[in-house]
């Protein structure tokens, strides 16, 4: 078994030398096997940030390499924090992303609860509940607009169905007033499977004796559930929260096949209204400074959650 | 396992359990069987109200995904001659004909080798680092795996301008290799993080025993972790190769006519008038199908990997 570069030089150096290769130290062996990753990673992640944030400074545009590229301090910056239109993005991502919080972690844990009542053919349904996270969220995206259309559509037939309402007198991505939600039940569907397999491998880390003494000590079903399962799912729960956050505040793939950012720029979420900056209208100094507030910002959220999640795992 | 315990769930729980939630699942899973149906409709049958829920399949949509068509008039129509083959007979009923191949099987190849490419490097790299932060002492080892977590957070948008220019002065833009770095590079924390578990469940005497019997620390890598973190490594790699598989972003923008992968063509798939449904559910049948079947065979390797290796078990 040849698994890595290292071993293949190992196989064709010289006896000798390869002697004393395999019989690396395990200081140098260590770094040997870290390098390439780190080196990697410092390339094609660190590298590019670093040049992000220096473009962030310039008016460049990649549309226009021959023009003198010139400095111009924080203009980007504040240009971007007083736009309304960008404030008006983050409206529209901060509406995202409460609700697929909120709507995900509450179906999600229930699920998770339901789940963990151990039925016969549990690990079969759970898989198949999986499913739509598994799958590309462009390609799937792409085919919602479908189900989402007026009259034809599966979802308006299905609501038609259920409210009697008539299916072509709504277009969930055609609406101003429709198409947040579109995009909130798109990603509700796909990703609370995530948080209830999270939520499932806390509920089922909880041991027994736990109940067993609460039983013996008489506690209601309901009181166990409140001061056993609530708090010991807690760090889970929250855990899920994060990374569900962060994958949202990212948000694009989905959002820009399903609504393209429209109707108008009612669904355009961050990511797409940068993009849009970045490779439609190519102001990348611009842009830069853009990603730069965003990175920050999901940094910095993500950092002051941590603190509080591990403040919940400690107690 | 007949004794009375306060901790299993009542028969009747059990029942109101499982209702609720395979009804869930059987909405949950309403939308991909739609998918696969609408790839064996006719146009119109796609487009028909009500929605159709039986209807007489045709792999008209399959024909469609990976051929272009031209429409002809009657007298263009009769020099061309009898159709051919069967497939060429099912497009000539709407009064068409194939043109040629579409771009489909090429966007379907380029997803395979750019998703097998990144595995196998991202495999080879994280097994090694995950080897190496689980085992030695590694100057910094927090720091470092948290910096590996942390490029995780970046928008893909964001780093996308730099890595633009980068690819285009190296002349990486839109090539395979270009997007097998690149997938590596954004898979590697997840593969490091994953391995890293796995490999710290094996317990250490196993190596020591190795070392004592004249095994290099290398040999004792290869010969005795390896093969002991081979489910581990077959489920990473399932992971890493789903996200090259599904990954839009990058590709929408730094790949165009060479090395573009399926996800970005999938929805420019158009027939000779407008949107062609059935087409575009088959493009999306045939991309999706495997990772539903993987998924479905594999299940019980996968969780922690959905979890980020956050949840053991």
């Amino acid at each position: 078994m040849l698994h890595s570069p290292v071993d293949r030089v190992a196989e064709a150096t010289p006896h000798a030398m390869a002697k004393r290769f395999r019989g690396l130290s395990d200081r140098s062996l260590a770094w040997l096997f870290v390098t390439p990753s780190i080196v990697l990673l410092l390339a094609v992640n660190i590298f590019p940030l670093i040049w992000t944030i220096r473009l962030s400074f310039t008016n460049f545009r990649v549309n226009r390499p021959n023009a003198e590229v010139a400095f111009v301090g924080l203009k980007n910056y504040v240009s971007i924090l007083s736009d309304k239109d960008i404030w008006l993005t983050m409206q529209a991502t901060a509406h995202f992303l409460i609700w697929t919080l909120v709507l995900q972690v509450l179906i999600g844990f229930s699920l998770a609860y339901l789940i963990n009542k151990k039925f016969r053919g549990n690990d079969l349904w759970t898989t198949i509940i999986v499913l739509p996270m598994m799958l590309s969220p462009a390609v799937v995206g792409n085919f919602w607009t479908f189900l989402y259309q007026p009259q034809i559509g599966l979802f308006n037939y299905a609501v038609g169905f259920l409210t009697g309402a008539d299916p072509s007198s709504f277009s969930m991505i055609g609406d101003v007033s429709l198409a947040p939600w579109a995009i909130v039940i798109v990603d509700t569907w796909m990703w609370t499977p995530f948080v209830m397999l999270i939520c499932l491998a806390g509920l089922r880390s909880i041991p027994d004796s736990i109940y067993e003494a609460a039983e013996c000590d008489r506690a209601s079903k309901w009181r166990q559930f409140w001061t056993i399962t609530i708090p010991l799912v807690l760090p889970f729960l929250m855990l899920a929260v994060l990374f569900r956050g962060i994958e949202n505040f990212k948000m694009f793939d989905l959002v820009v096949q399903l609504t393209g950012g429209g109707p108008g720029s009612i669904t355009e979420l961050t990511s797409i209204n940068l993009k849009r900056e970045a490779f439609e209208k190519w102001r990348t100094g611009y842009a830069s400074a853009y990603a730069v507030i965003l990175f920050v910002t999901v940094f910095g959220l993500a950092s002051i959650y941590v603190k509080a999640l591990n403040k919940v795992k400690q107690r | 396992m007949s004794s009375y315990s306060v901790t299993e769930p009542s028969r009747r729980q059990k029942w109101f359990a499982g209702i609720l939630v395979v009804l869930y699942a059987l909405i949950t899973i309403l939308p991909l069987v739609w998918i696969i149906a609408t790839s064996f409709k006719t146009p119109s049958d796609a487009i028909a109200y009500p929605p159709k829920t039986f209807f007489t399949p045709t792999v008209e949509g399959y024909v469609n995904v990976f051929t272009t068509r031209t429409r002809l008039t009657e007298e263009q129509l009769q020099a061309v001659g009898e159709p051919q083959t069967w497939y060429d007979r099912l497009v000539r009923k709407d009064g068409l004909v194939i043109s040629g191949p579409s771009r489909f099987a090429e966007r379907f190849t380029n997803s395979v080798i750019i998703g097998f490419g990144s595995t196998v490097l991202c495999i080879v790299l994280g097994t090694a680092a995950a080897y190496a932060f689980s085992r030695f002492k590694v100057p910094l080892k927090d720091d470092l795996m948290f910096f590996i977590l942390s490029t995780r957070m970046m928008p893909p948008i964001a780093v996308a301008i730099p890595i633009f220019l980068m690819f285009r002065s190296l002349g990486l833009s839109d090539t395979h290799a270009g997007m097998i770095l690149l997938y590596t590079a954004v898979n590697l924390s997840l593969s490091v993080w994953l391995l890293k578990g796995f490999i710290d469940e094996i317990p250490i005497e196993y190596e020591e025993a190795a070392l004592i019997d004249g095994y290099t620390r290398f040999q004792a890598f290869y010969k005795v972790v390896l093969p002991q973190a081979a489910t581990g490594i077959a489920s990473t790699a399932i992971f890493c190769l789903i996200f090259a598989w599904n990954e839009y972003a990058f590709a929408v923008l730094l790949t165009s006519g060479n090395a573009q992968t399926a996800p970005p063509f999938i929805p420019t798939i158009i027939g000779v008038s407008g949107q062609d449904w059935p087409a575009v559910a088959a493009g999306a049948t045939l991309f999706l199908v495997p990772v539903m079947v993987f998924t479905i065979l594999l299940r019980k390797h996968l969780l922690r990997g959905i979890t980020f290796g956050a949840v053991r078990k």
